[in-house]
């Protein structure tokens, strides 16, 4: 076996345009995700009890059962219920879809972190629900779940690898398609497992920074 | 769907259950070695140990698979499709099995040891009464939590070919046009498996905890 590594310097505008892909998928999908698991814990916690059950039932139905079925069962099943989507929004739907479930356990145990006399004492100042939410719950449980969100997000990193099974061109599908193409599978892959490997250290790194500048004052005051 | 094709989605169910049991259980012993070598004063062991971990656990399992799939045919050694699938997922569990069971060692009361230390019991007998039984213990919820992973990270073994619940609702769909049918069976299998290693697990940690007086 030889090592060709020139493969990479050859189609390099391709690859990039691939990375970009992974990184515009992964960016997006974990913003929603964010937004809609935080909406998903709230309405668990505060909406009507019916709904909470059914969004209970969403949570666990995702987390039980593997991304890859979710995404077959979207990419092809969608087109029998009027829901004909291209490879990438429905990548980028299913990968929504998919980490909102796990955001949104986050944030519930996010908001049951939060010391139960916090609440109490804003109830007795007077505060309303919505306040006490933003001003109160919101941002102590942000320092609580950081790391899981970090995790979570590095999760899902790993996870936009499994999109190229449904052909959205990402990373995995651009350079194992270049390998395969120059006969250089084996090399492609273990630089695309280098690669994939770099990004998640880069983001660990990241997200220590993050949590050690936002748990700061924790130590400034005490 | 005919009991004849429900027949075949069992069929593969099982097949996904015996890969992953598998694999967790040789990932576990790999796990245990690269625990012990992460850990290890040694930088020889230690480095490699880090470094495994580092590298399993941060690169997708699906490169992983395609990679492995691929390199051992590569470098002459020819086995079949499911064995290159159950080393994939084997090496990936043991990564982050070596890091559940590196938290429960270092979890084990300090108190404990120098009290076993004060009654003069060998760092053998210390590992084997005390802080394995603990660490297993304490890692247990975390060995669950993994199982339940591996079972869903081993519908991606589908892609090299290997006939488990993913490939299964595949072909059946791709041969009777009905995705939504097969894929939603598929699913709900893999929910009731994922929901039955779950109940089992909290039942061994009821019958483990009768053990402790915490």
């Amino acid at each position: 076996m030889t090592l060709d590594f020139g493969l990479i310097v050859q189609n390099l505008p391709e690859i990039l345009a691939a990375f970009w892909m992974t990184i515009w998928i992964w960016i997006v999908s974990n913003i929603l995700a964010v937004a809609f698991g935080f909406a998903v814990a709230t309405l668990r916690r505060y909406g009507p009890g019916w709904l909470g059950l059914l969004l209970r039932l969403f949570v666990e139905v995702i987390r039980g059962t593997p991304f890859l079925v979710q995404l077959f069962l979207l990419y092809f099943g969608g087109p029998f219920i009027g829901l004909s989507l291209d490879p990438i929004p429905a990548g980028l739907l299913g990968m929504t879809v998919y980490a909102t479930a796990y955001y949104s356990e986050i944030f519930r145990a996010g908001y049951n972190a939060v010391p139960v006399g916090h609440v109490e004492a804003a109830e007795c100042v007077g505060l309303t629900r919505g306040q006490i939410i933003r001003r109160i719950l919101v941002p102590e449980m942000t320092m609580l779940v950081l790391p899981q969100c970090v995790n979570m997000a590095i999760l899902m990193m790993k996870e936009t690898a499994i999109l190229s099974i449904i052909t959205v061109p990402e990373l995995t599908l651009v350079v194992g398609a270049i390998g395969s193409q120059q006969y250089a599978f084996v090399e492609a892959m273990f630089l695309l497992a280098l690669f994939y490997w770099f990004l998640v250290e880069v983001s660990g790194f990241l997200g220590r920074i993050a949590e050690a500048r936002l748990s700061k004052f924790r130590f400034a005051h005490s | 769907m005919s009991m004849r094709l429900f027949e075949l989605m069992l069929w593969a169910a099982g097949n996904t259950i015996l890969l992953s049991a598998i694999s967790i259980l040789i990932g576990f012993v790999i796990g245990l070695m690269v625990c012990a070598a992460k850990v290890s004063a040694n930088p020889f062991l230690r480095i490699p140990g880090t470094l495994y971990v580092s590298l399993f656990r941060g690169v997708p399992l699906l490169v992983q698979l395609l990679l492995i799939y691929n390199l051992l045919p590569a470098v002459g050694i020819m086995v079949p499709s499911v064995v290159a699938a159950v080393i994939g997922l084997s090496l990936c569990t043991a990564a982050y099995q070596a890091e559940n069971l590196r938290g429960g060692f270092q979890s084990v009361p300090r108190g404990l040891l120098e009290a076993a230390d004060m009654v003069g019991m060998s760092p053998w007998k210390q590992l084997v009464r005390i802080r394995a039984p603990i660490a297993f213990r304490l890692t247990l919820p975390a060995l669950v939590n993994e199982a339940i992973l591996i079972l869903k990270a081993s519908s991606l073994v589908s892609v090299v070919g290997v006939i488990e619940l993913t490939r299964m609702a595949q072909n059946l769909s791709a041969s009777s046009f009905r995705p939504l049918l097969f894929y939603s069976v598929a699913g709900a299998m893999y929910l009731v498996i994922c929901w039955a290693v779950a109940g089992g697990g909290s039942i061994a940690e009821r019958m483990l905890r009768t053990g402790s007086r915490a």
